[in-house]
């Protein structure tokens, strides 16, 4: 436990990978295997199951340290994380041990979940007795299921394979579905892990192949031949909003994997059915997305599918899902990753005219960029988020690797530029980890109408300082969006010191503000909501810029966002991308039965 | 009894008011006759007509505050201005850093400033070494600052914190690198400058340091010694220097000429995680020239007083907590720091 602490606390206090990559490489050279089991499954991301909730951790810690409950929020306010919080008001310690992280995970904490809340209050209050503050923090981590630290599964990777000697894919290959929860880390598996006597690459039983991930292009469309050369070079496709998952067919069962290596198989049944009759030995590379009535469905259906214990005939009926494939990794249990991407295409092809209820991903063609272009701008229209452009050479790689490694090209998404909109700030609320105590966490509204003037504006700003309640039919703000990205640190310096200048009430850590400040926000989606007082949702809403330009009365309005919310009515893509496919010859498209 | 009309300070636009005697206390606007608690410029600003302080306040004041009309008392002693008494008491925080009792009728008020003590006992192990301890003043009404005021809030022992500063330092010179401390000129710079081991290396004082450093020297401070960059001829004995500069130079030019150096800040709000990681430094030592939580609640105590009331920091929740203990307990409003990591402003004669 007190090395994997001075792990954490090393891995916190800097932000060079290098000294990153060094502090892990020297814990799992030093670890025992067993303890180091444990760290990789943390590190990269495994959870398991949560056996205490936070508010009975909350209250323990309290009544250990003899502070009231209310003062308990109040500190976690103020600090912006609960298990730090709870450390930092503890008492010292009165003991000392040393337990090795493998022994207090199968000893201590994995039993928690078996008794009742007062031996788990007990239990616990007795080891913040044996611990320091980082061993203590790292604790209320791992009990809250809370534990997370600044490093990709990349460098946790490339850690293990200096480690250990071994190439990092292939720790990559043999890391994938280590944090599933089906199996315990172990010593074994650690071995295994680590072995650089195994010279065997192919993932096992159901395990999928590390995701090969695609980046962000944002060029002038005109710039793009420069960039990519000719069109004929690339396989372009839609970009789906939907879940990236591998379906892996071996040893006779289906296996289908988001990218966040979460087995999801249960989740989606209708996938799982139609890659049964798919032969062994074969890994899918594709998307799930919500389909309905042979169309294309908004995500926010597939959101009712996630993080439901059980799927009942009625959400399989009202957020029915399908997968679309791109790509074919295994066939045949042979390991297609390295063939050229026109190559595993065709075989993906010839492997669908077998399989009738499996749908591919269509390819899209044009005479040039600039057709591509076009395209792309009808994304929103066609419920898509943009267009994937993947080098027709390209072999599969590993992660998210720079241009530069790759040797036969990489993908690249082209998204279609987010929805804008001028909103009004009238909300603050303090943020957490790095942005513990400074008001960050933001909410905006738009006006009800448009003001007819200044004046008309200034006069809400006032009514909002004298905590006036507006009249129903009178000019409002309405709050829509919450955002918590996008500013730079000056700039969330800079409106911390505007929100705490202009708070007009304060609600524990929120703040209302009489309002002064207009940003541009962006979002990918819109949809009708029940459940937002604007009547409206918007997905992955981000700060694009401050406005100090924009004066209050100028910001944009709800009917703006009626005009956003008409132009968003997803179409079919599949069926004109079909027609697109069919009137140039190229590749081939079909939409699920 | 809180009679308001009785109460010995009251809250204006211009600041904390004795309406008995007249004058301001700390004023953020101008005003005929204030009283000052000391230098930081959240609590001592030019514009007044009349200022009156506690004596070892003065060198601190005349290199902030150059050409003020200012009188000053030495701790203790009493002065009475129209029927009230004024005197200052050691209040920890920095050198002449003072609160200021307020008798009248019968009843005396105590303005603490901003004050300094640690933990949960008086421990002389963890008295600020630059200046007077603070002292406790019997009073009905104590009116307390809140910097630190939630539980969270505990200082360490201050000899683990300075020997961590001489390991830190101690190990980037043998890694052949300065190390660069950021704290704030009045006051934190002078208390980690006196509890440095100087046989580590040469310690580089930033201009704005350096000219408060001279006026705790002509106080009698015993600060080791320092130099200015450019008394440095041999540019390798940099890499073994402490640079101490103010939080305001982090990222400057002036630090360009110290090359790969580690970086740290010095401030209590080093413990928590979020304003270490926020800072972008090295390191965060956990060193505070304000009272701990453990530090206010027994200051508090130590008054005697029935009425608290708080201002800047954590006032909302120190009331109810202290309501919760018994007082009669409320806040002020006013324009002091409450975030004790901005670095006041730095007057231009010391900045460089």
């Amino acid at each position: 436990m007190r090395r994997f602490a001075r792990l954490f606390a090393e891995l916190d206090a800097t932000t060079a990978t290098q000294a990153k990559v060094a502090a892990l490489r020297q814990y799992f050279t030093e670890a025992p295997a067993a303890d180091a089991a444990w760290a990789v499954y943390f590190l990269a991301g495994g959870k398991p199951r949560r056996g205490v909730p936070s508010a009975l951790l909350a209250a323990a810690a309290g009544a250990r340290a003899g502070v009231a409950p209310w003062l308990v929020q109040a500190s976690y306010a103020a600090v912006g994380d609960l298990a730090e919080t709870l450390a930092l008001i503890l008492p010292p310690p009165s003991r000392t041990s040393d337990l090795g992280l493998a022994q207090w995970i199968e000893m201590r904490l994995l039993p928690l979940r078996d008794v009742d809340a007062a031996t788990q209050v007990e239990r616990i209050q007795g080891w913040w007795d044996e611990l320091d503050g980082p061993e203590r923090f790292l604790l209320n981590k791992l009990i809250g299921g809370a534990f997370r630290v600044g490093v990709s599964k990349l460098l946790v990777q490339r850690a293990l394979a200096q480690a250990a000697g071994v190439d990092a894919t292939r720790i990559a290959g043999r890391m994938m579905g280590y944090t599933d929860g089906r199996a315990l880390p172990t010593a074994a598996r650690y071995a295994a892990l680590v072995d650089a006597q195994d010279v065997s690459t192919e993932p096992q039983g159901g395990e999928p192949y590390p995701f090969f991930l695609a980046h962000p292009l944002d060029p002038a469309p005109e710039t793009l031949a420069d960039r990519l050369g000719a069109p004929g070079d690339w396989q372009v496709e839609w970009k789906y909003d939907g879940i990236r998952a591998q379906v892996v067919k071996r040893d006779g069962a289906v296996h289908v994997w988001s990218r966040g290596e979460e087995l999801v198989t249960d989740r989606f049944p209708e996938v799982a059915s139609l890659a049964a009759p798919l032969p062994d030995g074969t890994v899918l590379d594709g998307e799930i997305v919500a389909w309905r009535d042979g169309t294309l469905a908004p995500f926010a259906l597939l959101q009712q599918r996630i993080g439901r214990k059980s799927l009942t005939r009625r959400i399989l009926d009202d957020a029915p899902a399908t997968f679309l494939a791109y790509d074919l990794l295994q066939a045949s249990g042979q390991d297609l990753r390295d063939e050229p991407l026109h190559a595993r295409r065709a075989r993906l092809e010839a492997l669908a005219a077998t399989q009738p209820r499996l749908a591919l991903s269509p390819l899209l063609t044009a005479p040039d960029w600039e057709a591509f272009a076009t395209l792309r701008a009808e994304a929103r229209a066609r419920g898509v988020e943009g267009l994937m452009l993947k080098a027709r050479g390209s072999r599969y790689g590993a992660g998210r690797r720079k241009q530069a490694d790759l040797a036969g090209g990489t993908w690249w998404k082209w998204k279609i530029d987010p929805y804008g909109v001028d909103a009004v700030l009238i909300y603050a609320q303090a943020g957490h980890g790095r942005r513990a105590s400074l008001y960050t966490d933001y909410t905006f509204a738009v006006w009800s109408r448009p003001p007819r003037d200044a004046d008309e504006a200034r006069a809400v700003v006032d009514a909002i300082a004298r905590r006036a309640t507006p009249g129903p039919d009178d000019l409002q703000l309405v709050p829509f969006a919450k955002a918590y990205s996008g500013l730079t640190d000056e700039e969330i310096a800079a409106v911390d010191r505007v929100v705490r200048r202009t708070t007009a009430e304060r609600f524990g850590p929120v703040r209302s503000l009489v309002p002064s400040l207009v940003f541009e926000l962006g979002f990918e989606g819109i949809s009708r909501s029940g459940r937002h007082r604007s009547g409206i949702a918007v997905r992955f809403p981000r700060i694009l810029r401050r406005r100090p330009d924009k004066p209050l009365h100028e910001a944009d309005t709800l009917a703006t966002l009626e005009a956003l919310l008409g132009r968003a009515a997803p179409l079919d893509p599949a069926a004109d991308a079909d027609a697109a496919i069919r009137a140039t010859g190229a590749g081939r498209g079909r939409a699920p039965p | 009894m809180s009679d308001a009309a009785a109460d010995l300070v009251v809250a204006r636009a211009e600041g904390l008011y004795c309406p008995a005697g007249d004058f301001y206390l700390d004023p953020w606007r101008p005003v005929e006759r204030a009283v000052i608690t000391h230098g930081h410029g959240d609590h001592a600003r030019l514009g007044h007509a009349h200022y009156l302080a506690a004596e070892p306040s003065l060198p601190v004041l005349r290199a902030r505050l150059p050409g003020i009309d200012l009188s000053t008392l030495p701790y203790g002693e009493r002065v009475v201005h129209r029927g009230v008494e004024v005197s200052f008491h050691p209040a920890g925080h920095v050198l002449g850093s003072a609160q200021v009792r307020i008798a009248h009728r019968g009843r005396v008020w105590v303005v603490s400033g901003d004050y300094y003590v640690a933990g949960e006992r008086d421990d002389p192990r963890e008295y600020n070494a630059t200046c007077t301890p603070f002292e406790p003043v019997r009073c009905d009404c104590f009116i307390t600052e809140s910097t630190f005021g939630l539980p969270v809030y505990r200082w360490a022992p201050q000899a683990t914190v300075f020997a961590a500063i001489d390991a830190w330092w101690r190990e980037n010179a043998q890694a052949g690198r300065a190390s660069v401390l950021y704290a704030y000129s009045l006051g934190k710079a002078q208390r980690v400058l006196q509890a440095l081991d100087p046989s580590i290396g040469p310690i580089v004082a930033h201009g704005a340091v350096e000219g408060v450093n001279r006026a705790y020297r002509s106080a009698g401070v015993a600060l080791p010694a320092t130099c200015n960059v450019a008394e440095i001829a041999d540019r390798s004995r940099l890499s073994q220097a402490l640079v101490i500069a103010p939080p305001s130079a982090q990222r400057s030019p002036w630090l360009r000429r110290f090359g790969e150096a580690s970086d740290a800040f010095a401030s209590g709000w080093m413990l928590v995680r979020g304003h270490r990681r926020r800072r972008g430094v090295d390191r965060g030592f956990v060193l505070s020239d304000h009272a701990d939580w453990p530090g206010l609640l027994r200051a508090i105590a130590a008054t005697g007083a029935s009425r608290v009331i708080v201002t800047h920091g954590f006032e909302a929740e120190m009331v109810r907590h202290l309501a919760e203990l018994g007082y009669e307990a409320g806040t002020f409003t006013t324009e002091f720091g409450d975030r004790d990591d901005e670095e006041a402003e730095v007057p231009a004669d010391v900045a460089s």
